[in-house]
């Protein structure tokens, strides 16, 4: 059944609070979710307090900062900090988003950082991916054909069915929208998600790809895809502005096509 | 002990392929309740003014009768439908699941069985 409230070992407590610098004129105050598993303890809030005037302007930077110079013992995963590799997504001021990308400036007052919701935690910031990306291979990304390739040249496409992928391709797998899906919260052991459904979508308008039906067959399920109530927190929250209830209702619409068109 | 992989859990029984008609019926049978409901519901005002032997007589006309007993079906289709959407959200033991489901598909069977014949009832016993 649906569990409403945490158990008692997820419970937050009041953290740490790590003294102010000295003659800041703009001082930012940053609190954030820290959970420790060699620990027994409940995870708990830190709060930080930082110098904008000496510190980049992300909220990445802010949190880099953090670990260098204040907590080294702070920790989250980061790579390319351009939002090209989805590794720095996690829950600020209630809304998944990529740290790397997201403006300091762009939140009033207190910043708080918490992981993904809904999903295990590993140790502070960074959460358990293992289960979205089985789900994302589960789809098969990747192009099945039967025709044998063209011997001198690759497998041709019109600028028109190069189009259809656009608005797919951009998408990094940070699993902001569906970590910010209800559906997924609820059922995410077998519920695709929104991201997993953007690329299923991906490789089924690809017009090389040649088993788009084997494809729609696998999705017509009640809980792989059909669990999406557009709700469309995932369209709401994408960092990277793309919209995955729109691939997720194309692909009900394929469905629906193929059966009674 | 549970040695299955991640993958063997994700793709679990495989697609159970019988969802799309579900979903579809749900949208058909939403779009033929908005006309039938202000129908219905100009209808139910009705009850409120007319005497019993209006109600009958206003029953009896067939456009009446067709559309009364549209509105009872489609009614208690998207019901079940709708509450067996609900119930898969919220409810993951299997046999609680399964349990519910069927006992909402048979209590909006019966209910619009009872329904039809209450109409038929009424219509010719007076």
């Amino acid at each position: 059944m649906v569990e409403f409230a945490l158990p008692k070992n997820s419970r937050l407590i009041a953290g740490k609070e790590f003294p102010k610098p000295e003659a800041a004129t703009r001082l930012k105050q940053v609190e954030i979710y820290r959970w420790d598993p060699d620990t027994d303890e409940n995870p708990r809030i830190d709060t930080f307090y930082l110098d904008l005037d000496h510190c980049g302007p992300m909220v990445l930077d802010l949190i880099i900062k953090i670990k260098n110079e204040i907590d080294p013992s702070l920790t989250f995963r980061r790579s390319c900090r351009e939002g090209v590799c989805g590794s720095c997504s996690m829950n600020i001021n209630g809304k998944n988003t990529l740290a790397c990308i997201k403006a300091i400036d762009s939140y009033e007052g207190t910043i708080k950082i918490y992981p993904l919701p809904h999903l295990d935690v590993v140790k502070d910031l960074v959460a358990d991916m293992n289960n979205f990306y089985e789900q994302y291979a589960s789809i098969e990304p990747w192009i099945k054909t039967n025709s044998p390739a063209p011997t001198n040249t690759e497998r041709l496409q019109s600028k028109e069915e190069r189009k259809q992928l656009d608005g797919l391709y951009e998408c990094v797998l940070c699993a902001c929208c569906s970590t910010s899906c209800p559906s997924y919260w609820w059922n995410s052991d077998r519920y695709l998600g929104p991201a997993t459904l953007l690329q299923a979508y991906r490789w089924l308008v690809d017009s090389r790809d040649e088993v788009t039906g084997d494809r729609l067959d696998e999705l017509e399920d009640p809980f792989k895809l059909y669990r999406c109530h557009t709700i469309m927190n995932c369209t709401d929250t994408c960092p990277k502005g793309l919209n995955p209830a729109k691939a997720i209702a194309e692909i009900k619409k394929m469905i629906i096509v193929k059966q009674e068109g | 002990m549970d040695f299955k992989t991640p993958l063997a859990k994700v793709k679990n029984l495989s697609s159970a392929n019988n969802a799309s008609s579900h979903w579809w019926m749900q949208r058909i049978t939403a779009l033929a309740l908005i006309p039938l409901s202000i129908w219905m519901v100009i209808y139910l005002k009705l009850l409120l003014v007319a005497d019993y032997s209006q109600i009958i007589a206003w029953l009896n006309e067939p456009w009446n009768t067709l559309l009364a007993l549209t509105w009872i079906v489609m009614v208690f289709y998207h019901s079940a439908l709708g509450l067996q959407v609900v119930i898969e959200d919220y409810v993951s033991t299997e046999t609680y699941k399964i349990t519910a489901i069927w006992t909402v598909k048979a209590s909006c069977f019966i209910l619009a069985l009872a329904s039809i014949i209450a109409i038929f009832r009424i219509m010719i016993l007076g």
